[in-house]
């Protein structure tokens, strides 16, 4: 096992990790702010797996030089759809902080356990 | 020596989740998100996604920190500690994170040029942009052309959630809410800073144009650019407060921009049907294909490039403009 192989398999853990972290956040806390920065860390970690399946070995960022031959690119696919799925996630995110505002406007708190009593 | 930076950079991603989840301190929280969000585009960059770098450096370390930063001035700063229930759910996660890391070990290794994602699409993409489009930067191809459609959707998402945020935050606080003055002021008081930013504002929107028109040739496009020029107005609203930024550029403008950015990247694709193409099949644009793809691409970049920019702003201005509890 050669050490690139052995960082191979640690990104991997790593995104296991953050993803469980991020879980975490969103089924253990009860603040509601607090919850979204774990959504928000549990979509990076998703990130994170997607852009690791697109390395190859010996690539370089899939750009085309002309008048380079045999060049080896990384996978473009992924890039794309991690590109855009990080600035949709940063409106829907803002999307669920307009909601939390809207609902410490209401309830004067932003802890999940004090609204259900409130109600 | 790029493996063991890796190592290192992926370390203190966990270190610094870790750390997010177990300050109580909310502003703490944001903060360190900014800092998991820069080291996150620093792995991405040494996964060779430099686009996605880019954005990420744009949109996670920058946009989503001020996002936060704003509801957290309607809301509040602190977290109240609950004990309740973390064992269970510690428990439920450290299963999960076992399972995961179980089943990593069947995955193909890093960089294996032998894996199933690299053989399907991926050559074609490599193979074919140079003949269809001949723009350098595959991945601007990929997201302008090839997969056009993915795109428009995603753009129409941000659309979304800008028009829902605008909705949801628009209305008339209620009778109970106490309203103080928007702190508009801005950091007209802090001498540094504003010297500091207002040298950098003309910089952060010139390379925000760069970034967008450069696009097809080097990292980068609509959605870099975007979030750059959004990140350049909200400096300037940082520093001389709201009402400057919204006089320089005001809030019809910004939804100008929104609404006239969608509409563009789908008006490109029925001219396209109209030209006897196929929905967003730029070819048909120009005599030459080649050309007609490439001034498809350009165009349908500008679109993303106003909404994305459009949307955040208006995001942002929503959330400021909100009076603040006291």
């Amino acid at each position: 096992m050669n050490l690139l192989e052995l960082l191979g398999y640690f990104n991997y853990w790593v995104f296991a990790i953050v993803l469980s972290v991020g879980l975490y956040t969103v089924i253990a806390k009860v603040n509601l702010v607090k919850k979204l920065i774990g959504l928000s860390i549990f979509q990076s970690a998703v990130f994170l797996m997607y852009i690791t399946m697109d390395k190859v070995e010996g690539g370089t960022a899939p750009i085309i030089q002309k008048g380079v031959e045999n060049q080896v690119f990384s996978n473009p696919l992924p890039q794309v759809l991690i590109l855009t799925a990080i600035v949709v996630g940063v409106s829907t995110l803002a999307l669920g902080l307009a909601i939390v505002v809207r609902i410490s406007e209401c309830y004067g708190t932003i802890e999940e356990d004090e609204i259900l009593d409130a109600d | 020596m790029i493996i063991v930076f890796a190592l290192f950079l992926l370390s203190l991603l966990v270190i610094t989740a870790l750390a997010i989840v177990r300050t109580e301190n909310l502003f703490v929280a944001v903060m360190l998100t900014s800092i998991f969000s820069l080291l996150m585009a620093a792995n991405f960059f040494i996964l060779d996604a430099a686009d996605v770098a880019l954005t990420e450096a744009a949109v996670g370390a920058g946009i989503t920190t001020v996002i936060f930063l704003s509801a957290l001035a309607l809301t509040a700063e602190r977290e109240k500690i609950s004990g309740a229930g973390w064992r269970i759910a510690l428990l439920v996660v450290t299963v999960l994170a076992m399972l995961i890391i179980y089943a990593t070990f069947d995955k193909p290794r890093l960089g294996d040029p032998e894996a199933p994602v690299h053989q399907h699409l991926a050559p074609w993409y490599l193979e074919k942009t140079p003949e269809y489009m001949d723009i350098p930067n595959v991945v601007t191809a990929v997201l302008g052309s090839f997969r056009g459609y993915d795109t428009l959707g995603e753009v129409f998402v941000v659309f979304a959630a800008c028009i829902g945020v605008l909705f949801i935050l628009g209305v008339k606080p209620g009778e109970g809410a106490t309203i103080k003055a928007p702190h508009s002021a801005g950091l007209k008081h802090h001498l540094i800073p504003q010297v500091v930013g207002r040298l950098l504002i003309p910089f952060i929107v010139l390379f925000g144009l760069y970034v967008q028109f450069h696009g097809e040739y080097g990292p980068g496009g609509g959605f870099q650019a975007g979030a750059l020029i959004a990140t350049g107005v909200i400096l300037y609203a940082l520093l001389e407060g709201e009402d400057a930024a919204l006089r320089a550029v005001p809030r019809g403008v910004l939804l100008a921009l929104v609404i006239g950015g969608a509409s563009l990247y789908g008006g490109v694709g029925l001219v396209c049907v109209w030209l006897g193409g196929n929905f967003l099949d730029y070819s048909v644009l120009a005599a030459d294909p080649v050309a007609g793809q490439q001034l498809g691409i350009l165009l349908i970049e500008a679109g993303v490039g106003m909404a994305v920019c459009g949307a955040l702003l208006s995001i942002f201005h929503a959330f400021a403009a909100r009076p603040t509890r006291l």
